[in-house]
């Protein structure tokens, strides 16, 4: 027991010493990221002392970027089953080794997401107020109450499978099928829960017509399914480029496919929505008129959404046509599906479910400096956390940080480590 | 990484020693820089004054306070206003009375849109003068048309009424099922048993889900930390009511609950000058606003389909 303890911990040890060891493109990078980082935890700290008017929220918009980007990232690391489903469910061979990079995609994801629900809390210090026990998490009636257990939970899951893979792939041996498998396929559902949860936030509630839709839960996962595995597609090819580890063209073009799908599905059900708030008119459309037209004249948000339907039409040609097939297209139309439906879920979700207000006045919203700098920080730290799991996992997969050369770390820690190539 | 691979069997037990310290000496100097910088960056946090007390950190919910924590709530609510303000107030937990509903009628032909009930209630609930935050919001409304998306919410004529207009004040509505207590995650804000809906101000998260809920726009929240004149501070104060809120949180009508639960009118009905308001105890059947539900033709319940049921009317005279 106590060697197991110890044999554990060496491991920490050693994936946390590797983290800070790579050349001078990784000190650069890191750096970059750790400044960013600094300046969102300074912005915050104006905002933790002066409270959210420093940021362009209102009590007409209460909610904006903040909730929004939380909305975008729910979504990325409930695509991370994007990749799990092919493997496990249909055995597929080219993404076999690849799961854990989407994995762990979404736990740097749902640590991002916590950090956004954090900042837009009025008064964080009161955080334990929602812990099961010793607050009082209202269970089952509020669907943020739900999204706080799915989220931890599926953070937990996601660690769990990672760090175990990740530790029996350092001792060298194969991984006890009981032990991780089940928690696999309980992920797979709850990856769709989690986003669904996220987009039952905002449809169970009556007052707001523009998200009172039932549509929005699936729309909200065929995006997620576009724009994460999109993300995915990128980041493998930043592995493949930094390290030496082996990634299949095939590969990508498998996650291609599930792009290709999902986008197709993504403007169908975008097609369904327009037609259905426009054809009918009525209350319901004021929102989206004020979103697509711009309303009486306010329209903050029409380019913000035109350019959305751009890429997003854009990405749909391309990814159909077999141009998409060459790496440096896929690239492009990656890029175009990640920022079109950041758009279309923040800008485009979000804050129009708020303009006009339930008593009908126009306020519009757009993000302040001190916001921005806040979300910049936040996405810094989770690159920042992506990257330092991915410096972990690459040499563990390819047996270069392993219980073999576990003596020498041993002897000449210092040393030892430092001369380990980035591979 | 500088030195050859090949090199590194040869090196002496004493040079390794040394390129040890050279980098602990750089691995200290890095963390140093990095905690210097983190400290800088949170240096705003040192404007922070009164944020929040470990007693208030650490306080029960409301609903499982003894009476002896709630006195020392009270005592230490009523210590935090005298340093602040320099007048002693008097807050007290009020609780519902048994055999009352509260239920509020306004009558749309009287109201001559002079917003005199939006300052009164500002007065008497110690809301913040800056930033500015307003319970109650009148909507100039076209005559013929119910139409909210048409109304006027900042009209500022020389005299009010103006022809061809009527005037529609909304406030919390105080729901039969309101959407707000059904979202709040910490069950911050909850329906008392003679209908109104409260927020306790210190275990609100400052999540905002339940202004987003809203359907009548009800709902502020603190976006700064609220100031208000000393000399305007309404020292007659109730936990659930008026007490003077923090910086965070959310607030909102509470049909003055330091009043009406102490047998008073709420400030806004006292002071309308056309007798718009009416409020009192649907339980009596002697009540004015019993006499008005049983009397009056036509009635809106504002946002009817929703079902959220509201105990605020708007009739006519008719």
């Amino acid at each position: 027991m106590i060697t197991a303890i110890r044999n554990y911990f060496i491991f920490l040890l050693r994936c946390a010493r590797i983290a800070f060891v790579g050349d001078w493109r990784y000190y650069a990078w890191m750096g970059t990221l750790t400044v960013f980082c600094i300046l969102g935890l300074n912005a915050y700290a104006k905002q933790f002392a002066n409270g959210l008017v420093v940021t362009g929220m209102s009590d007409q918009v209460s909610w904006g970027v903040y909730i929004a980007n939380f909305t975008f990232l729910v979504g990325v690391a409930a695509a991370a089953v994007m990749m799990v489903i092919p493997v496990y469910i249909y055995d597929n061979e080219e993404l076999h080794d690849l799961v854990i990079f989407g994995e762990l995609l979404a736990v740097a994801a749902i640590l991002m997401c916590l950090a956004f629900v954090t900042v837009d809390l009025g008064r964080p210090d009161r955080f334990w107020h929602l812990i099961p026990g010793l607050g009082q998490l209202n269970f089952p009636a509020s669907m943020l109450s739900w999204d706080v257990i799915v989220l931890n939970g599926y953070l937990l899951l996601n660690v769990h499978i990672c760090g175990y893979l990740l530790y029996s792939r350092y001792h060298g041996r194969k991984p006890a099928r009981w032990f991780y498998i089940p928690f696999v396929f309980i992920a797979i559902f709850w990856a769709i829960s989690i986003h669904t949860v996220t987009a039952f936030l905002y449809v169970g509630l009556g007052g707001r017509p523009f998200w009172n839709s039932a549509i929005i839960g699936p729309r909200f996962l065929a995006s997620a399914f576009t724009a994460g595995p999109a993300l995915i597609i990128l980041a493998l090819q930043v592995i493949r480029r930094v390290t030496k580890y082996n990634i299949s063209d095939k590969a990508l073009l498998t996650l291609r496919s599930i792009v290709q799908v999902s986008m197709i599905i993504n403007v169908f059900l975008l097609v369904c929505e327009i037609f259905t708030e426009f054809y009918s008119g009525g209350l319901h459309v004021v929102s989206s008129k004020y979103l697509y037209l711009g309303f009486h004249g306010y329209h903050a948000l029409v380019p913000w959404i035109w350019t959305a339907i751009t890429f997003n039409l854009t990405a749909m040609v391309l990814l159909v046509l077999p141009v998409s097939r060459s790496l440096r297209w896929l690239n492009l139309t990656c890029m175009l599906c990640i920022t079109g439906i950041w758009i279309e879920k923040g800008m485009g979700l979000v804050i129009p479910g708020f303009i006009p207000t339930p008593l009908g006045e126009m306020a519009e919203y757009s993000p302040s400096l001190n916001e921005a700098l806040v979300c910049f920080g936040i996405w810094a730290f989770g690159l920042l956390c992506y990257t330092i799991f991915l410096r972990m996992a690459v040499p563990i997969l390819q047996g270069n940080i392993s219980k073999a050369n576990e003596g020498e770390f041993l002897r000449t820690a210092a040393q030892q480590e430092v001369r380990e190539p980035l591979s | 990484m500088s030195q050859d691979p090949s090199h590194k069997e040869n090196i002496p037990a004493l040079d390794a020693d040394g390129l040890s310290r050279r980098s602990f000496l750089r691995t200290s100097a890095v963390f140093t820089t990095g905690l210097a910088a983190i400290a800088a960056g949170l240096a705003p946090l040192r404007n922070l004054k009164d944020f929040t007390s470990m007693e208030q950190f650490v306080q029960k919910y409301y609903k499982e306070l003894t009476p002896e924590d709630m006195e020392k709530v009270l005592k230490r609510i009523e210590n935090e206003v005298e340093k602040q303000y320099g007048i002693r107030p008097h807050v007290r937990d009020l609780k519902p009375m048994d055999g009352v509903e509260y239920v509020y009628c306004l009558n749309l032909s009287r109201c001559i849109g002079c917003r005199k009930c939006v300052h009164a209630c500002v007065a008497e609930n110690n809301q913040s003068r800056n930033p500015e935050i307003q319970y109650i919001r009148v909507l100039k409304m076209t005559n013929g048309s119910f139409d909210m998306e048409k109304a006027e919410h900042d009209y500022d004529p020389a005299m009010v009424p103006e022809k061809g207009h009527f005037y529609m004040p909304v406030q919390c509505q105080q729901c039969h099922n309101p959407p707000c207590v059904k979202v709040c995650p910490v069950h911050a804000t909850w329906q008392e048993t003679d209908g109104i809906t409260v927020i306790d101000y210190d275990w609100c998260i400052g999540c905002r889900y339940c202004e987003a809920a809203c359907p009548y726009w009800a709902r502020r929240f603190n976006f700064a930390k609220p100031s208000i004149p000393k000399e305007r501070l309404n020292p007659n104060m109730a936990y659930l009511g008026n007490r003077p809120r923090k910086q965070g949180v959310m607030e909102k009508c509470h049909f003055c609950i330091q009043r009406t639960r102490a047998g008073r009118y709420p400030a806004c009905v006292e002071v309308c000058p056309a007798g718009t308001r009416k409020f009192g105890n649907i339980l009596d059947p002697n009540s004015e606003v019993s006499y008005i539900l049983k009397n009056k033709r036509v009635f809106i319940q504002l946002k009817e389909e929703l079902g959220t049921s509201p105990r605020f009317f708007y009739y006519f005279d008719v």
